[in-house]
């Protein structure tokens, strides 16, 4: 995909390594705007310069990425989040996700994708990286009691199919080329089960993801 | 912690009735070994008890009733002394005094009979008060003034209760000691002093116990802070401290490095959240997690592992799949050139499955070279054994995936 123009990214992360490792990776489709190393600050600064893509740390002093997610997105709905860790407990994971997050990636991720992560975020689409599939699959087990929204409650056996290949290590390109479907159909599911993830009130979730700290 | 280190007590008897030797019931003999007296001496105590008052076959008989039998199951003293007992053993204590001053009373010595009841009631409160605080825990491993509080009085089922009904008894048996004797003015002006007295100390000294208490608290939890610390300190500097060095002696080498700094990252995140490194021992996930982990370190590759689904035990036939996906990582890190491999676990009620992918050079199955044999040997003979399904998708430039199939035995 080529993006229109640069897209306008900003970064939250109290470790100013791993911030000045980040400018330094992305390439020159994507702007830094502005940086934070603390909640507040962020909170202020993004409502000011309306980056396009946030990539927020999950775990901060102060609330964390979720505080951020939370404080902006209701004002300044048009700005998205990519949600970045180390450490890959679920019940982190989820929570910021549920915050409003589009997408998860882990500090591992090398620089081309991450770049490519920021786009599609952009984009409207959903990053998933293979632990959150893994995370969603084990969530939405189906083995699970019947649940209170069916619409809501239940991943379909496309969406288990795509988020299963995401969990083996596929790129949304080698999906579509493995279930014969195009990349968009791939990014629709994606994001269904992303808004799923988001609205869906099934205590299980929580009760899943606190019961299982780190995988 | 005090609540939990109460142990059975073994240095004293139960009071029951002994199987062993008994004459009647063994009422007597239980008596006489729970007080540490001659068998003889308390049979004879009953006897003249009987005779005297008809008090002693009273109280045998509500021996009989109220004490348990050993069953012979304890060779004398050893048996512990179970809780609830107190209320028993209060009783009988109260009994027995009872019996001894109505055994004298009617003999008209200088121990005047309106002394039985008070007594009596007296050594039942004693009884059940003291009864269950001996033997407890010192406060020393309390860890705050409540605790050590309970460790004074004792703690468990109903002691609220013992001490209570205790207190009661100890008051009233005082009351109708002062009653009796018509000493109620003499003594209002003494209990009065006595409390003043009582007040004043506990002015004096009630401050000065609980800020002991208190420094006593802190300075265990200071304790413990700087143990955690020591420790913390200890494990980073054997992992993290050591990693770090072997990195800068070898900061010309970034796979030696990317691998190091993944060992460690593995290592601490699993010191950190789970107190213990990945289990390799009995479940399926564990095993594979070790199994990567162990690849990881030997091959310059990441193996990067998602895990879905519940535990599955390692029985024999489970077992398989774990050479059978280590096969399949190293030959990902050995030919495929691929820096991340992915190791994908589904764990189902009725199957497990595993998928172990690479983006490398690919091959075709054709053109095998003897020395990639292993994949029909070690990957699809060992699952066709126990009765699985090995697939094996590759296409040059295209990457391998290696997929595993397990059906798990209905349980």
């Amino acid at each position: 995909m080529s993006p229109p123009s640069r897209r306008r990214v900003f970064l939250v992360d109290d470790h100013d390594l791993f911030r000045s490792g980040v400018r330094a990776e992305l390439d020159e489709t994507v702007e830094v705007v502005g940086e934070a190393s603390e909640v507040d600050a962020a909170i202020e600064l993004i409502g000011e310069r309306l980056p396009e893509v946030v990539l927020v740390d999950v775990h901060m002093p102060l609330g964390g990425g979720e505080r951020v997610i939370r404080s902006v997105v209701g004002e300044h709905p048009e700005v998205r989040f990519l949600a970045l860790s180390v450490s890959d407990a679920p019940s982190d994971v989820i929570a910021v996700i549920r915050a409003g997050a589009r997408g998860y990636v882990t500090k591992t991720i090398s620089g081309p994708e991450l770049t490519d992560a920021i786009h599609r975020v952009a984009a409207d689409d959903a990053v998933f990286s293979p632990q959150l599939a893994g995370f969603v699959l084990d969530a939405f087990a189906v083995s699970s009691p019947a649940a209170a929204d069916p619409e809501l409650d239940q991943l379909t056996a496309r969406e288990r199919e795509v988020l299963r290949h995401i969990a083996r290590g596929y790129t949304y390109r080698e999906i579509a080329r493995e279930l014969a479907i195009s990349v968009k159909t791939v990014e629709t599911h994606v994001s269904s089960v992303l808004r799923k993830l988001q609205l869906s009130n099934r205590h299980e979730l929580t009760r899943w993801a606190t019961a299982r700290r780190i995988v | 912690m005090a609540a939990v280190s109460r142990k059975p007590r073994t240095d004293r008897p139960r009071l029951v009735r002994r199987e062993d030797g008994k004459l009647i019931a063994g009422v007597a003999a239980g008596v006489a070994d729970y007080f540490g007296l001659d068998r003889g001496a308390v049979r004879v105590a009953f006897s003249v008890l009987g005779v005297v008052s008809g008090l002693g076959a009273l109280l045998y008989v509500a021996g009989w009733v109220l004490l348990p039998s050993d069953h012979g199951a304890a060779p004398a003293p050893t048996a512990p002394r179970e809780g609830g007992w107190d209320w028993v053993q209060a009783f009988a204590l109260g009994a027995v005094v009872l019996g001894l001053v109505l055994l004298v009373d009617p003999l008209d010595f200088w121990f005047p009979g309106h002394l039985a009841l008070p007594l009596a009631l007296g050594a039942g409160g004693v009884a059940l008060l003291v009864g269950r605080s001996r033997g407890e825990p010192s406060a020393g491993e309390g860890s705050s003034r409540r605790e050590m509080l309970v460790a004074v009085v004792g703690r468990g089922r109903g002691t609220i209760g013992r001490l209570v009904v205790g207190a009661v008894l100890v008051v009233s048996g005082v009351g109708a000691f002062l009653a009796t004797s018509n000493a109620f003015d003499a003594v209002r002006q003494g209990v009065l002093a006595t409390l003043v007295i009582a007040g004043g100390l506990a002015l004096i000294f009630g401050p000065w116990l609980w800020r002991l208490a208190g420094a006593l608290t802190a300075e265990r939890r200071e304790r413990i802070r700087s143990e955690e610390r020591a420790e913390m300190a200890a494990h980073l500097h054997d992992s993290v401290l050591q990693t770090l060095a072997m990195i800068q002696r070898q900061a010309d080498e970034p796979r030696t490095v990317t691998t190091l700094a993944r060992r460690q990252e593995r290592e601490l995140r699993g010191w950190l959240f789970d107190q213990a490194p990945p289990a390799a021992g009995d479940d399926l996930g564990g095993a594979l997690a070790g199994a990567a982990a162990e690849v990881e370190s030997q091959y310059d590759v990441a193996v990067e592992v998602v895990r879905v689904g519940g535990d599955c035990a390692l029985d024999d036939r489970v077992q398989a799949l774990v050479p059978a996906s280590r096969e399949a990582l190293v030959n990902a890190a050995r030919h495929s050139g691929a820096p991340q491999v992915s190791l994908y676990l589904e764990v189902e009620p009725d199957r497990a499955t595993v998928f172990v992918r690479d983006r490398g050079s690919g091959f075709e199955r054709g053109a095998i070279a003897s020395d990639r044999r292993g994949i029909t040997e070690s990957i699809e003979g060992r699952l066709r054994r126990v009765g699985g399904k090995a697939v094996v998708r590759s296409r040059r430039g295209a990457g391998t995936e290696v997929e595993l199939t397990l059906p798990r035995a209905a349980s």
